[in-house]
């Protein structure tokens, strides 16, 4: 039973992997940006739980800035991608112009609020 | 009267002197004529500034005063004051102005043209006819008046004198004030100056006015004084409750409008006005109490209205003062007394009584009556030769009175009645039969006794125990041979360690004692043994050799303080004067800083974060990026380029930004970046999309 579940799991795990290899590439580099974001603020986060959290707005404003960019490139990614059919009259360009504003203005803020 | 001990000398002082200020009450110190103080206080307030006064105003008060107290060393402001007088008498000044130009040209006398007079008469004439308010009134007629006197020959007679007059009376009130025009507040200074007004109309009335009009006046200036306010000492004024609109006029103001009015409307009437001769007096009295005014304008209207009492047609105040109310035994002074003229004057031949004198502590038995004091020419004061045996030191009232000469002189003059001064008897106390002894127990034998001579300066030195008693005694007597108790008899025992505690000397007729039992003491004096200087003060208003004396040393020996009940020593009294010195330097504790991480675990961590930056490149090189959508023609690749370069600057001043920048100037480069960014960004975009479109529809 264990040894079905197992190889179940993998199975599911490659077709998965497969799956995931069909979605265009523009869409790859974007998660791959997410995760990059993802993880720093993981990081930053283990360190505030090693040496606490004084001072405390460094810390929100570094973590906000990860989880904010990951949500805004979220976003263009919904945006961006063609099988959404929502979106289907925004040009790529455009959401990405948008996706490039919103950044320098949460960075603008976080910056502020580095302390 | 036991006052409690430890109590501080200035308590027991100030209680004292309440004591007999209560006596006293009816007796006041006498405020003088006018003297050099105020002739000097006139020409310090008066200054004129670069050789001209500020105002016509007060040009006319700065020669006014000078004028009345004459003053020798008066500046002289003709070259200055008369091109400003010239410049005024035109018909087209202001009514204030022109009046007070006219004012001081009838002291100046300036080189004025007769026509200008002329001018300004026919004008006046007319706004006089016109005028609504009261002030325009005043000034006009007060103006015609001033031209009466300074141009014989202009005709500046009211044709309706009648007329004008009703005018004025009709906004008096009942009361006796006055109203400045149809609007209901009134004031007792708009009454001096409608009665000015009023005079001033009767005498440049052409035709006579009726007599009754007049007495209704009469009648308003008698019910105008009945408002009058009063001080417990005789002293009489008129004060404004706050009327809105106009200024509000002080208690000075008010009152020498009034007196002026009053004094001239009396000056133009014949009759008389039945005002008391004691209100005159303290209206005198409340001038006179001023003293030096610190202010210009209530200096010209202190010296302007002692200048109308001085010689009016009323009552004219007559003022007594002495020099001095301190006369001492030992020198022998004799009693002077002063009758003057409220300006300082010679006053009509007058006797002056001494009716009768008191002790304050003894009010019914006098120990002078009827005793009348002698003129001496050379002087000018009127002597009591030779106080009589039966005064001796104390606190006295002599009661005054003036007994004119003239037997009519009543009627003219105003003298006050019975008079009540405070005079102060002071000579030299002895102080005999010192004696300082130590006792044994309550039998009283004596272990030590020693005399003292307190007027020398020889000190005992004595020693005892707690189970002893400590005596002191001294003998006070007057001059005359009394006894006296003076305000302050205090026994002073001081330790060492700066400790003191003090006894009042009480006494039983001319012997004053002392005694300290030393067994009750113990606790009182902390249990403090060792050695206690002895200081003695004995001192009275009246007595001329106060003094405060040490004594010497008393070696105490108290038992020791027991241990289940130590004396918890009192914080002893700091020098007052150190208060005043340095304060205790404070550090001031900073909040101590969060413990930090130690550095190089930050910086561990810092390498950390930056490798999944590395994933993420090496992971974007694994998915094959490139740029092969870059635009290859010239003007699309310069936009590219330079919306990364923009880009790549945001990001910078956000670096700079935290680093030292602020976030104005923050803002405002990236605004400036911004708008470069949206317009370069713009057209790389738009092209690249028109190229995905055009590669779509292709």
């Amino acid at each position: 039973m264990a040894r079905s579940t197992s190889k179940d799991a993998q199975d599911l795990f490659r077709a998965l992997w497969s799956a995931y290899s069909a979605t265009p590439t523009n869409l790859k580099i974007i998660d791959l940006y997410v995760m990059y974001a993802v993880f720093t603020a993981l990081i930053q986060v283990v360190y505030m739980a090693l040496v606490g959290s004084f001072p405390f707005n460094s810390f929100l404003s570094g973590v906000l800035s990860c989880v904010g960019t990951a949500v805004l490139a979220v976003c263009l990614r919904i945006q961006v991608n063609k099988e959404n059919k929502e979106f289907k009259d925004l040009a790529p360009e455009r959401a990405f112009a948008d996706f490039v504003l919103c950044n320098l203005v949460l960075h603008l803020v976080i910056m502020n609020f580095l302390g | 009267m036991l006052l409690l001990p430890r109590m501080s000398s200035k308590l027991a002082r100030s209680l004292l002197l309440l004591l007999f200020a209560f006596s006293i009450c009816d007796a006041v110190a006498l405020p003088g004529p006018i003297s050099d103080r105020h002739r000097s206080a006139a020409l310090e307030l008066f200054a004129p500034q670069h050789g001209s006064f500020a105002s016509l105003e007060e040009s006319y008060e700065a020669l006014r005063i000078f004028e009345i107290l004459a003053v020798r060393e008066k500046p002289d402001v003709r070259a200055t004051t008369c091109p400003k007088v010239l410049e005024n008498l035109v018909s087209s000044t202001p009514l204030k102005d022109l009046f007070y130009a006219l004012k001081v040209n009838g002291i100046l006398k300036c080189k004025v043209n007769g026509d200008i007079f002329k001018d300004i008469a026919s004008r006046l004439k007319a706004t006089v006819k016109d005028a609504k308010t009261l002030i325009d009134l005043y000034y006009s007629i007060g103006s015609l008046l001033l031209i009466k006197d300074q141009a014989s020959d202009v005709d500046v007679l009211l044709a309706d004198a009648d007329g004008t007059f009703h005018s004025i009376k009709a906004l008096s009130q009942s009361d006796g004030k006055w109203r400045y025009t149809d609007k209901p507040e009134s004031s007792t200074y708009a009454a001096g100056l409608a009665l000015e007004a009023l005079a001033g109309v009767i005498t440049l009335a052409s035709s006579e006015i009726d007599q009754s009009r007049v007495n209704l006046v009469k009648n308003d200036i008698l019910k105008l004084f009945d408002s009058i306010e009063k001080y417990d000492d005789g002293t009489f004024y008129f004060d404004e409750k706050l009327v809105g609109g106009h200024e509000h006029q002080g208690s000075i103001s008010t009152t020498s409008s009034v007196v002026r009015g009053v004094f001239a409307f009396a000056a133009v009437t014949s009759g008389k006005i039945n005002l008391p001769g004691d209100k005159i007096l303290g209206l005198a009295k409340f001038f006179l109490g001023i003293g030096i005014p610190g202010d210009a304008k209530d200096l010209f209207n202190q010296i302007e209205s002692l200048a109308l009492l001085e010689s009016n047609r009323i009552s004219i105040p007559l003022i007594l003062s002495l020099p001095a109310s301190v006369y001492s035994l030992s020198n022998k002074d004799q009693l002077k007394v002063r009758v003057n003229t409220v300006l300082g004057s010679a006053a009509p031949p007058l006797t002056v009584k001494l009716v009768r004198a008191f002790s304050t502590v003894a009010k019914d038995s006098a120990v002078i009556q009827n005793k009348d004091l002698k003129y001496d020419q050379n002087s000018g004061h009127h002597v009591l030769d030779v106080l009589p045996d039966k005064v001796d030191v104390g606190i006295y009232v002599f009661v005054f009175e003036m007994v004119l000469h003239d037997a009519d002189g009543e009627k003219v003059y105003a003298t006050g009645g019975q008079i009540h001064v405070p005079i102060y008897v002071t000579g030299i106390v002895k102080v005999s039969n010192a004696e300082i002894a130590v006792l044994d127990n309550d039998l009283g034998s004596i272990e030590t006794q020693k005399t003292l001579d307190l007027a020398g300066n020889d000190i005992v030195s004595l020693s005892a125990n707690h189970l002893q008693k400590f005596r002191f005694s001294f003998q006070l007597t007057t001059p005359r041979g009394h006894a006296f108790k003076p305000h302050q008899a205090f026994l002073k025992l001081k330790h060492e360690t700066k400790y003191e505690h003090i006894f009042v000397v009480g006494n039983a007729g001319k012997k004053f004692e002392i005694v300290l039992d030393f067994l009750g003491l113990v606790e009182k004096f902390y249990y403090l043994s060792g050695r206690y200087d002895i200081e003695l003060t004995v001192g009275d208003a009246v007595m001329e050799n106060s003094f405060l004396r040490p004594l010497g040393h008393l070696e105490l020996d108290l038992p020791e303080a027991p241990t289940s009940k130590a004396p918890r020593l009192p914080p002893l009294a700091v020098d007052p004067y150190t208060r005043y010195g340095p304060k205790a330097e404070i550090t001031h504790l900073f909040r101590t800083p969060e413990k930090r991480p130690p550095t190089q675990l930050s910086l561990i961590f810092l390498s950390l974060t930056l490798l999944p930056l590395i994933g993420f490149l090496v992971g974007l090189l694994r998915l094959g990026v490139n740029l092969r959508n870059f635009p290859s023609s010239a003007a699309p690749a310069t936009y590219a380029i330079l919306f990364h370069l923009g880009i790549a600057a945001v990001l910078v001043l956000y670096v700079l930004f935290w680093l030292k920048l602020d976030l104005f100037t923050t803002l405002k480069t990236t605004a400036l970046l911004g708008v470069f960014l949206l317009f370069v960004g713009h057209r790389i975009l738009s092209h690249l999309a028109t190229t995905s479109a055009k590669l779509k529809s292709a």
